[in-house]
């Protein structure tokens, strides 16, 4: 009777077992899910059709009333001198005289300058590709005058175009180079003298009040919000170095993601360095070599591959970040791309920021296919560090 | 002392002094970092606190710069509500991934789920700030309705914070529950308990400590998450409970204030470092929290 | 006969716990010293101070002095990392670099401002420990491609290639199997025409088979030290009979 009663207990708590385990693989899986929506969405947002509604016609301001495909490129030429303004046909024929570009380059100086095409209404690749009638009807209704065009907004003008008050030809150009010059800076700054402390810490520092100070100091660091370290950069390298950094420039940026990421570098290096066996130390000390020497030659060698990978990681942080760089002064409009690091500056991520925040689809739109340029530089990033961690581990086993 | 005395003989060796000097350096960049912070938000708020009395501050319900009026709370409460939508979301998915791979997970799944999980914390704030705006935003208005769900509201930033922060409770919670000794789960499992009562009645109190500090260490980063509250929450201080509705908080009101016009030097520049101030004070207070119950606890449990 | 390293009243501590209790002990020139008892009686952590490498371990405290000839290797004026170079040291484990075979043998050499035909260098020191037919032709490999007692070899060979006058061995051969074992111990004989050496081991037949003299210690006190004929067949002390009789250990 025991016996029963005790099986069908333990069956009950089998079942109850097997049940919780069940929701525990689906919170699993639902995080997996996640992971390919989020993805998935900005696909989504990158492509599909646009509603463009032009500003003029170029029947109406052609020179002879003809239309576009009747006319050929000196006809084209003639329209557009016609209508421009005397001061920017300087400014194109100074660059290239008209006669001289090729027809795609004369179409997009037309549109650009004189049709003045704008987006109405964009649909995502979902509604594009399943959805044609629906966008049909509402054209026909709410715009009968725009003309639907399929359209990526991730597309080489992307990249090339800077920024522009008009989403059709607005670029990240500005921002990639401005997260590049940004980065190679921080690199410079925060892995010397992340590494460096790292060293100091495990390799040399005595166990004593103020070592533990110093270690806590910069576990404390790595908890800090991001945004604070962009007050302390407003503060400190826009405003009172001013006389260094010249204000709201790349170089105070980089400096500013530079003390942000420096406590991960750090712990990171710990870490490596913590890995490495006492024993390779202790032949290299009994040989006579000096603690430097036995560093140099043995010690860091043996961990680079994790101290690399750990870098690469903490410049995966810096190019994400956005508050700190909003903080510090990003730009909200570059008249040119930065070429020296007393430059005014944007970044992709604050770039992004930026126009998610502008009222219209079309910001959104261009804001996602930025975003997807932005993962394809992490993953690129990410890649290169798991590559090269196994290139090094190669080489040491070799 | 002999001639093998004076081999034996300490030399100055000035490349050893000197890299002993620049490593040390180094690592003092770090305090020089701190008290930099510091030095920063107290002077700045003290300025703040001159013209703004600090007990108003904390207790005002009204942030009103134009009307003279410094009430923290809407901020703060802001803050707090997305804060514990985010921990709606990502204590328990978090804590039932992080049993799943410390007790459940086979080779295979967790060959797939630890990758998931880094690239997921690994995503910029940016994208998922986006995300929020452009997919749960609508997802919610569609479920509650679009009189209920405001264009911006604070559930789509607190729940999309969760999805931002489950990786760092999972892997923080899956490396206290992996500390517990196998011994504890063998004796469990010799008196005839099955694997989820071993779970709970002995793992997890096992690693209590560990897994309250993964929490808190997880309220603390969604108190001070920016973007994602910056771009969907909405833009203006409000002082409501309503999740639905829209409410800035304290970082999305910095990081919106800065981005604009500002002058050095005005009340509302001041304000900033104050807001600052209240955000690394309550960060900080979390932080040293979070360390401390490991420290007390888990010396006791192990 | 002369003494190249002697202690006085040797000391150690590690914080409270005294792990070698005043020690005198003089070790001749070429000659092989055992020391040995069992475990935990402060052997290991007598032979690391005769380099300094017990101040590795935090909280190790010297009282008593070292002499390395005439000089007290303690003084404030010794550079450690010199006397390291004059007094070398094998480790229990096997702890080659993670480099060639010929790197490995080389670093050291360098890094002491040694300047010799370093191919000339590798062959003699791969030749002292036997183990030159064995990798001549594979001098460029990663040391880590060797078995156990390859591997032990050449860090003896690595310790010789810097000429020191003394060779601190812990516990070599306590890793590896009996026939590397035994290939270890035939080196010894050979080794000490050019070498001191000191040596730390728990196996009592070893220390029987190949040192000159013995010291038991026990406890952190030395209990007796002579010649090893006499330790092993003649002992004075009650307790050594006993260890060495195998009643405990």
């Amino acid at each position: 009777m025991m016996n029963g009663n005790t099986t069908m207990r333990v069956a009950r708590r089998r079942n109850l077992g097997k049940a919780l385990q069940l929701v525990f693989l689906s919170l699993t899986i639902l995080a997996v899910l996640v992971l390919g929506v989020l993805l998935g969405n900005i696909i989504d947002r990158s492509f599909g059709i646009s509603a463009i509604e032009y500003a003029n016609k170029y029947e109406d301001i052609s020179a002879d009333g003809a239309t576009l495909e009747e006319s050929d490129d000196t006809a084209v030429i003639e329209t557009i001198t016609l209508n421009l303004r005397p001061r920017t046909l300087d400014a194109l024929e100074a660059e290239k005289p008209l006669d001289e570009r090729k027809r795609s380059e004369l179409l997009e100086i037309l549109e650009r300058e004189l049709l003045q095409p704008s987006v109405v209404r964009s649909w995502s690749l979902m509604q594009s590709l399943f959805g044609r009638e629906a966008i049909a009807d509402e054209l026909q209704e709410l715009w009968p005058d725009a003309v639907p065009r399929w359209r990526s907004w991730v597309r080489a003008e992307l990249l090339l175009g800077s920024q522009s008050m008009d989403p059709m030809y607005a670029g990240i150009r500005g921002a990639i180079i401005g997260t590049f010059i940004t980065i190679l800076i921080t690199m410079f700054v925060a892995l010397p003298i992340g590494v460096g402390a790292a060293i100091w810490l495990e390799e040399y520092a005595p166990d004593n009040k103020l070592t533990r100070f110093i270690q806590t100091n910069i576990y404390n660091l790595a908890g800090v919000p991001s945004i604070i370290y962009g007050m302390l950069g407003l503060s400190i390298f826009v405003r009172n170095l001013v006389a260094v950094t010249q204000g709201r420039t790349i170089l105070s940026a980089a400096l500013t993601l530079a003390v942000l990421i420096l406590p991960i570098v750090i712990i990171n290096t710990q870490e490596a360095l913590k890995a490495v066996p006492q024993s390779l130390r202790h032949a290299s000390l009994a040989l006579g070599a000096s603690q430097w020497q036995t560093i140099r030659h043995h010690v860091l060698p043996a961990c680079m591959d994790r101290i690399l990978t750990g870098a690469i990681l903490g410049l995966s942080r810096a190019i994400g970040e956005t508050a700190p760089l909003v903080v510090v002064g990003a730009s909200t409009f570059l008249t040119h791309d930065p070429t020296s690091v007393f430059d005014r500056f944007t970044t992709l991520p604050v770039q992004i920021y930026q126009w998610t925040s502008l009222p219209g689809a079309a910001w959104r739109n261009l804001a996602g296919a930025a975003i997807l340029m932005l993962m394809v530089l992490l993953l690129g990033l990410n890649s290169f560090a798991i590559i090269l961690r196994n290139r090094y581990r190669k080489e040491m086993k070799a | 002392m002999d001639s093998i005395g004076m081999a034996l003989r300490r030399r100055p060796k000035p490349v050893e002094q000197l890299i002993r000097a620049l490593l040390f350096f180094c690592a003092t960049v770090s305090v020089l970092t701190t008290i930099g912070i510091v030095w920063t938000l107290l002077s700045q708020s003290l300025l703040f606190f001159r013209q703004v009395n600090p007990f108003e501050f904390l207790t005002g319900t009204v942030w009103q710069p134009q009307i003279g009026e410094f009430g923290v709370l809407p901020l703060v409460t802001a803050t707090l509500i997305t804060s514990l939508i985010s921990m709606l979301i990502a204590l328990p998915v978090g804590m039932a991934i992080a049993i799943y791979l410390a007790e459940f997970a086979t080779g295979k799944v967790r060959g797939i789920l630890k990758p998931v999980l880094e690239v997921l914390a690994g995503v910029p704030t940016i994208v998922y700030g986006y995300f929020a705006l452009t997919m749960v935003t609508p997802a919610l208005r569609s479920v509650f309705g679009q009189e209920t769900v405001g264009f911006y509201n604070m559930a789509s930033a607190g729940i999309v914070m969760g999805i931002l922060i489950l990786p760092l409770v999972a892997s923080m919670a899956e490396d206290a529950l992996s500390a517990v000794p196998q011994s504890l789960r063998n004796a469990a499992w010799a008196m005839g308990a099955t694997r989820l009562e071993v779970t709970f009645g002995v793992v997890i109190p096992s690693a209590l400590s560990g897994i309250l500090a993964a929490f808190i260490l997880a309220l603390s980063r969604a108190v001070g998450e920016t973007m994602i509250v910056a771009i969907a929450a909405g833009a203006g201080p409000k002082f409501t409970l309503n999740p639905f509705a829209a409410a800035e908080t304290m970082t999305g009101h910095i990081v919106r204030i800065s981005g604009g016009d500002l002058s050095y030097d005005s009340i509302d520049y001041d304000s900033l470092f104050a807001i600052a101030l209240l955000l690394f004070v309550i960060t900080f207070g979390l932080n040293i929290l979070s360390r401390k119950i490991v420290r007390r606890f888990g010396e006791a449990s192990a | 006969m002369s003494v190249v390293l002697s202690t006085r009243k040797l000391s150690i501590h590690y914080g409270t716990f005294r792990a070698v209790n005043s020690v005198d002990l003089d070790f001749e020139a070429n000659e092989i010293t055992a020391i040995i008892g069992p475990s935990g009686c402060g052997k290991s952590t007598a032979l690391r101070s005769f380099n300094r490498m017990n101040e590795l371990i935090p909280g190790t405290r010297v009282e008593g002095e070292v002499l390395f000839q005439g000089t007290n290797i303690y003084d404030s004026e010794v550079d450690p990392v010199e006397l390291r170079s004059r007094i070398g040291m094998v480790f229990q484990k096997p702890n080659p670099f993670t480099k060639s075979i010929f790197q490995n043998i080389v670093w050291g050499a360098k890094i002491n401002g040694i300047h010799a035909d370093y191919d000339q260098l590798v062959e003699e020191s791969l030749k002292a420990v036997a183990l030159w037919d064995e990798v001549k032709d594979k001098l460029k490999q990663s040391a880590n491609s060797l078995s156990g007692g390859q591997q032990q070899r050449l860090c003896i060979a690595r310790a010789l290639a810097i000429q020191p006058e003394i060779l601190l061995m812990d516990e070599p051969t306590s890793a590896l199997d009996p026939i590397s074992t035994s290939r270890i111990e035939d080196l010894m004989d050979e080794l000490k025409k050019k070498y001191t050496i000191i040596i730390v081991t728990h196996n009592m037949q070893q220390a029987a088979r190949i040192s000159d003299r013995t010291a038991f210690f026990l406890n952190g006190d030395m209990i007796e030290f002579g010649l090893t004929k006499d330790i092993f067949y003649k002992p004075r002390d009650t307790r050594t009979e006993n260890y060495i009789s195998g009643r405990f250990g």
